[in-house]
């Protein structure tokens, strides 16, 4: 799960990494009153989860209330990069010296963590990679040892990051490790880290993916529920458990496995077509399951057809076909259905199915049989 | 031959108590494979249709010889199951526990690495290993697989495992070894362990290998693959069009920014001299055509 800014600053603030005082808005009476408390000047942030937002008009300084109210209207509601504005961070202005990165993420070749600092902060990490590589400070680290205090006051040295910052960058990146480790992430970034005019350390943005399977033994992270998906469709799949990601095609899949699904995407791109979402049922294809499963992909007005593509292992294809059967009676589906099945009992299950096929449900033989006949009805 | 295991192979099952591990371990069993034991903390004594359960690790080990284990344990003791497994002097474990946090699997791949070198972990996340008519542990159904090689398979995903045995064995191409090595950030088994295996194993004679977006392992392996591999090698990256940014239902398949694209992952293998399948079917064909040719 990706968080916003503001909640990666609150998560930040759990671990005693200092950032900027401020609130979070969602209307622009909102923002004035989180500017008065974070005293002027301050500067609103639009709260999108993706990059750019500066140059998209979605970051401001306001130096009244007057100015606060301006700034808010414009960016609340604003579209940035499809992502539309529905809350603002409003915080105090800080005065910015120097601008440095931070970030911890785990090194998945190399099995272990790896923390980059570079004293090149406030632009794109990939940028400075590609462009002065030796900028970037990369730190390997064990995941048994940690990071200690002492290795970080070698490397914030090795950043070459300023004189009077290195002390207090030393034990924000220990805090900021801890908050990658203890608080579960993915990734933990500053960017920038900045050292301000009065000789502080502090973190101006956050950006922290946390680890979905951890979620079971972070109950907080029920405060981060937010807003993170506008997608209906997502929402509902949610809701009912389902694995799924919303796309913007016009065939919706359903496959049993993660592989298979993300296989069926690229099987009916291949052959013309566009999927309109990812849906991994997993392996027991229950008729709960599938009927919850076609219920979100109803719930999608472009889908003009759907691909249900399962491979039976472990499942019985049979009892998948069960399932199917019994989902169709509880629920009406828009858009004609295409299968595949195959695998374990495959004889069975389509046997068992082949009395209730029709143009409304219909069987291929293959994989991509099914994808070039769920393609050719979507176009229709 | 086969890689990793084989016929003489004994298995403890981890959680053989358990609704999932009696389940699998006994298909395991009923396929043929020794297991020998189970482990429970509180039902040692007991047994599971005919396999004793120990209170332990040790205990189960020096009772029965096993070398290998199967752990079946929810991700909040999986990690702890795999230690005890290595302590105890297992050399193989196949964990297929799905949504182990990444901080606790990179903990103890570390662990692994410095205190048991001679211990290798398959998965987390992944379908097992079967080496068909031999030995099955894990969630792979034995009936899809064909003994008698000539194929090894590696691969990230288990449907698409369990396709690819389809496709081959369908059409009488057996197989020597099919490894799951699972679709979590912290592979304990990855491919370029497999290929190393494959490409030593006299019996296999040429290489399926089935990747998906994320990381960059795939992109090693075709390294590993120009400079080593010298048998013919059929490929199929899953995930050509995943949008960037989002967990494709296994906890590794993601592409960070320009990263773990399958487009680069297809490149680098292809400039290796892998041969490339566009989809499951694809592989399957391009491979009985290379096997057809062999020799």
């Amino acid at each position: 799960m990706d968080l916003f800014e503001y909640q990666g600053k609150q998560y930040f603030a759990r671990f005693g990494i200092s950032v900027s005082p401020g609130g979070v808005a969602d209307t622009v009476d909102e923002a004035v009153v989180q500017a008065d408390a974070a005293i002027y000047p301050v500067v609103i942030k639009a709260q999108v989860k993706v990059g750019g937002r500066g140059k998209a008009g979605g970051i401001k300084l306001a130096n009244n209330a007057e100015e606060v109210r301006l700034h808010a209207g414009n960016i609340l509601g604003m579209d940035i990069k499809g992502h539309v504005v529905h809350r603002l961070w409003v915080e105090h202005s800080s005065d910015i010296e120097k601008e440095y990165y931070a970030s911890f993420t785990l090194d998945r070749p190399n099995k272990c963590h790896l923390g980059m600092l570079s004293k090149e902060g406030g632009v794109e990490i990939e940028v400075v990679a590609e462009e002065n590589p030796d900028a970037i400070a990369k730190l390997s680290i064990d995941p048994i040892i940690g990071l200690t205090l002492e290795m970080a006051t070698a490397w914030v040295a090795a950043a070459d990051l300023d004189e009077p910052a290195r002390a207090q960058a030393a034990e924000l990146l220990v805090k900021l490790y801890t908050c990658y480790v203890e608080g579960d992430c993915d990734l933990a970034e500053i960017n920038p880290l900045i050292l301000t005019t009065d000789g502080k350390v502090h973190a101006l943005d956050a950006k922290v993916t946390l680890d979905d399977n951890a979620s079971y033994r972070h109950p907080e992270w029920a405060d981060f529920a937010w807003g993170e998906t506008e997608d209906v469709r997502e929402q509902m799949a949610k809701e009912k458990g389902l694995n799924y990601i919303g796309l913007d095609g016009t065939v919706g899949i359903i496959a049993n496995g993660a592989g298979l699904a993300m296989s069926t995407l690229d099987v009916v791109n291949q052959v013309g077509g566009s999927a309109a979402n990812f849906l991994d049922i997993g392996g027991g294809a229950s008729p709960d399951v599938m009927a919850a499963a076609l219920e979100v992909i109803n719930s999608d007005p472009k889908v003009k057809a759907i691909f249900v593509n399962i491979f039976g292992g472990i499942t019985k294809v049979d009892d998948v076909a069960n399932g199917i059967l019994e989902a169709l009676n509880r629920v009406s589906i828009n858009a004609p259905i295409v299968l595949r099945l195959d695998g374990t009992n495959a004889a069975e299950g389509r046997a068992l199915l082949q009395p209730h096929l029709s143009d409304r449900l219909i069987a291929e033989p293959t994989m991509l049989d099914a994808a070039r006949r769920a393609v050719e009805l979507a176009g229709k | 031959m086969s890689i990793f295991v084989d016929e003489n192979t004994k298995v403890i099952v981890q959680g053989l108590t358990g609704g999932q591990g009696r389940f699998h371990g006994l298909r395991n069993r009923d396929y043929g494979t020794k297991v020998v034991a189970g482990t429970s903390p509180s039902k040692a004594g007991t047994d599971v249709d005919g396999i004793p359960i120990y209170a332990n690790m040790a205990e189960a080990v020096a009772e029965t010889g096993a070398t290998a284990s199967f752990v079946v344990v929810p991700p909040a003791g999986a990690c702890a199951a795999i230690l005890e497994a290595a302590e105890a002097g297992i050399s193989f474990i196949v964990c297929i526990t799905e949504g182990i946090p990444a901080q606790d699997e990179a903990r103890t791949y570390a662990r692994l690495v410095q205190n048991f070198p001679g211990t290798r972990l398959l998965g987390p996340n992944c379908p097992g290993i079967i080496s068909p008519g031999k030995c099955n542990i894990g969630i792979t159904s034995g009936d899809i697989a064909l003994a008698g090689g000539p194929v090894g398979i590696v691969s990230r995903s288990g449907t698409l495992t369990y396709q690819a045995l389809y496709e081959l064995s369908s059409q009488g191409v057996g197989q020597t070894t099919c490894v799951g090595i699972g679709g979590d950030p912290v592979p304990g088994t990855n491919f370029i362990d497999c290929l190393e295996a494959f490409q030593a194993d006299p019996d296999t004679k040429a290489i399926m290998m089935i990747g998906e977006i994320g990381g960059s392992e795939e992109e090693r392996a075709a390294a590993y693959i120009a400079e080593y591999v010298t048998k013919p090698v059929v490929s199929y990256v899953a995930g050509v069009t995943a949008p960037p940014g989002r967990k494709m239902g296994h906890a590794g398949a993601i592409i960070s920014g320009s990263q773990g694209t399958a487009q680069a992952k297809m490149d680098a293998l292809r400039a290796a001299g892998v041969t490339i399948a566009l989809n499951p079917t694809e592989a399957g064909n391009a491979m009985i055509e290379v096997v057809k040719n062999l020799k």
